[in-house]
C-alpha cells in the first residue's frame, strides 16, 4: 500500500470537512432536534420528513439541485452575491453547506430521540429549583443527553466521510479545495489505476470499521438513552 | 375463423418476441448519447434487430466488461480501454474502428459572451473555465492541449474546475456556474440547447484527434445483431448522422487532410 502525496491531501481534506461540518451541524441541528423533541405543534410531521428528506433523495439529485440553487441563478447563490461572498459552487464552503444538508438527518435523529427520552420530569424539577432554560439546557439537557451527542457525532462524521455523489456534482475537483478521498478514489478507478484505487480504499474500509466500532462498543458498555441509533 | 385468427395472433407474437427477446446489448460512452439514440432508431427501422443501449463512463465499462458484462459493442470514448482490452485478449481486434473524432468548442451560457468567447478566454474575462478531467476524459487531455498551444495553462488553471466527464462539464457551464467550458461540440448540436449563449470552435489543429474507438466483444464474436450494426456504423448514413451531430468521422478527416 502506498499513498501518493495527492491522496494524502484529500485525506487531510476530508477530515477537515468532516470536522467543520460536524462541529456546525451540532450547533445547527440541536435547536431543530430540541423543537422536535418537545413540541406537539401540527408542523412537526412536515419539518421531521424535510430532515429526512436527505436519507431518501439519491445524492446526485440532491447535488444537482444544490449546484442549481447555489448557482449565479439559483436562490442561495443570489443571496450570496448579495452578500458579497460571491457563488459557493466549487469552493470548500459550498461543500460544507451541501454536506451539513446532507447529514443532517443524522445528527438530528440521535439528539432528538435522547432529548425525547429524557422527558420533561428532569426539567421540571430543574424550573422549580429556579433554573433558566439556558441553565438548564446546559445542566440537565446535555449531561442528559450527552450519549445521544455523541452518536449524531460519529455518525455526521462518518457521514460526510462517505459522501460522494453531492461532492462530485458541485465539487469540481480541485485539488486541496473539493478534492475529497471518494472523488480522488473514483478518479483512481476511471482512470484504470485500480493500484491507487485499492490503497485508498483500503485506508476507507479501515477506517470506517474503526469509527463503527467505537460507537457500538460505547453503545453497549453505556446502554443509554438515545444510543441505540443506527442498529 | 377464429382459430386461424388466433393462431395468426399466436405466431406474430411468438415472431415479435423472438425479435425483441435477444437485443443487442451495446455499451456506449456518454458523449455519444445523443448521437447513438439518433442511430439506433435508423438502425431499427430497417433491421430485425433491437439494439439496447447502456450510456456510461468508459472507465467504469472497460472495469465491468473485465468483469464479463454482457455487452457486445464497446464504444469507448477514447483509444485507451478498447488498446487496454485489447491486451486483455477481450476483443475481436479485426471488428474495432474509429467510430467518431470529437470536436471540442468552448460555450458560454452567458448572452453577453456571445462572439467574446475567443477573446473573454485569453484576456481571463471569466469567472470559472470548466473542463473535463484530464487524467480522465480525452476531451479534457485534449483541452489541455489547447490551452498549452494559446498559452493559457498557467493564466488559467486558478479558475479551472474539471467535471468527471464531459457531460458534468457541460453541466456546470449551463447551470451558470462557470461562465465558460471546453464541451464537446456534439453536446451543443445535439441537444439545440446553442441558442443560449454562444461557441467558439476550436480549430482542431490545436490537438491531437479525439479519436473514439468501437470494438467487438469476444464474447459476443458470433453475434450477428452485433455485426449487423456495426456494418451499419459504416454505411454513409450512420456517418452522415455522426457527422451531423458534431463529430468528424474517419472518411471526412482524411479529406480535410487531402485539402
Amino acid at each position: 500500500m502506498s499513498l501518493t502525496d495527492g491522496d494524502m491531501a484529500t485525506i487531510w481534506l476530508t477530515l477537515r470537512l468532516a470536522t467543520t461540518v460536524t462541529i456546525l451541524l451540532l450547533i445547527f441541528a440541536t435547536p431543530i432536534a430540541w423543537w422536535l423533541a418537545r413540541t406537539h405543534s401540527w408542523f412537526k410531521g412536515p419539518v421531521s420528513a424535510i430532515v429526512a428528506l436527505p436519507l431518501v433523495l439519491p445524492p446526485t439529485v440532491l447535488g444537482f439541485y444544490l449546484l442549481l440553487a447555489m448557482g449565479p441563478n439559483g436562490p442561495i447563490g443570489q443571496f450570496t452575491q448579495a452578500l458579497g461572498l460571491g457563488t459557493l459552487p466549487f469552493t470548500f464552503w459550498g461543500l460544507v453547506v451541501a454536506s451539513m444538508v446532507y447529514s443532517l438527518p443524522f445528527v438530528v435523529q440521535p439528539i432528538q430521540n435522547a432529548i425525547e427520552a429524557m422527558g420533561n420530569r428532569p426539567l421540571e424539577v430543574a424550573a422549580t429549583l429556579g433554573a433558566g432554560p439556558i441553565d438548564r439546557f446546559f445542566t440537565v439537557v446535555l449531561p442528559l443527553a450527552k450519549p445521544g451527542f455523541m452518536t449524531a457525532s460519529i455518525l455526521g462524521f462518518a457521514h460526510t466521510v462517505g459522501e460522494f455523489g453531492i461532492v462530485l456534482m458541485i465539487g469540481g475537483s480541485i485539488p486541496g479545495e473539493t478534492r475529497v478521498v471518494s472523488v480522488q478514489i473514483y478518479d483512481h478507478v476511471e482512470a484504470l489505476e485500480y493500484a491507487q484505487a485499492h490503497a485508498l480504499s483500503g485506508v476507507m474500509i479501515i477506517f470506517s470499521f474503526t469509527v463503527l466500532l467505537l460507537l457500538y462498543t460505547f453503545q453497549r458498555k453505556r446502554k443509554a438513552v438515545g444510543m441505540t441509533y443506527g442498529r | 375463423m377464429k382459430i386461424k385468427k388466433w393462431l395468426g395472433f399466436i405466431l406474430l407474437s411468438a415472431i415479435t418476441l423472438s425479435a425483441v427477446a435477444k437485443p443487442v446489448h451495446i455499451a456506449v460512452a456518454a458523449n455519444f448519447s445523443n448521437t447513438m439514440q439518433r442511430l439506433v432508431t435508423e438502425f431499427e427501422k430497417t433491421s430485425d434487430y433491437q439494439i439496447s443501449v447502456s450510456f456510461g463512463s468508459s472507465g467504469k465499462f472497460y472495469a465491468q466488461i473485465k468483469q464479463g458484462a454482457p455487452y457486445e459493442l464497446f464504444f469507448s470514448a477514447d483509444q485507451v480501454k478498447p488498446d487496454a482490452l485489447q491486451t486483455d485478449g477481450l476483443v475481436i481486434t479485426a471488428s474495432r474502428f474509429t467510430y467518431a473524432i470529437g470536436r471540442l468548442a468552448v460555450w458560454s451560457a452567458r448572452p453577453d459572451f456571445v462572439n467574446k468567447i475567443e477573446a473573454n478566454l485569453k484576456h481571463g474575462a471569466f469567472n470559472k473555465l470548466a473542463i473535463a478531467n484530464p487524467k480522465l476524459a480525452p476531451y479534457g487531455s485534449a483541452t489541455l492541449e489547447v490551452l498549452k498551444h494559446l498559452g493559457l495553462i498557467d493564466v488559467t488553471r486558478a479558475k479551472w474546475v474539471l467535471g468527471e466527464n464531459i457531460a458534468q462539464t457541460y453541466q456546470f457551464v449551463s447551470t451558470g456556474n462557470a461562465d465558460l467550458g471546453f464541451i464537446a461540440l456534439s453536446q451543443l448540436l445535439g441537444t439545440n440547447k446553442a441558442q443560449h449563449g454562444s461557441y467558439w470552435l476550436v480549430p482542431d489543429t490545436m490537438h491531437h484527434a479525439i479519436r473514439q474507438d468501437v470494438v467487438l466483444l469476444r464474447s459476443a464474436a458470433k453475434s450477428q445483431g452485433a455485426k449487423a450494426f456495426l456494418d451499419f456504423m459504416h454505411t454513409d448514413m450512420a456517418r452522415n448522422i455522426v457527422t451531423e451531430f458534431g463529430y468528424l468521422t474517419v472518411n471526412n478527416q482524411n479529406v480535410v487532410h487531402k485539402i
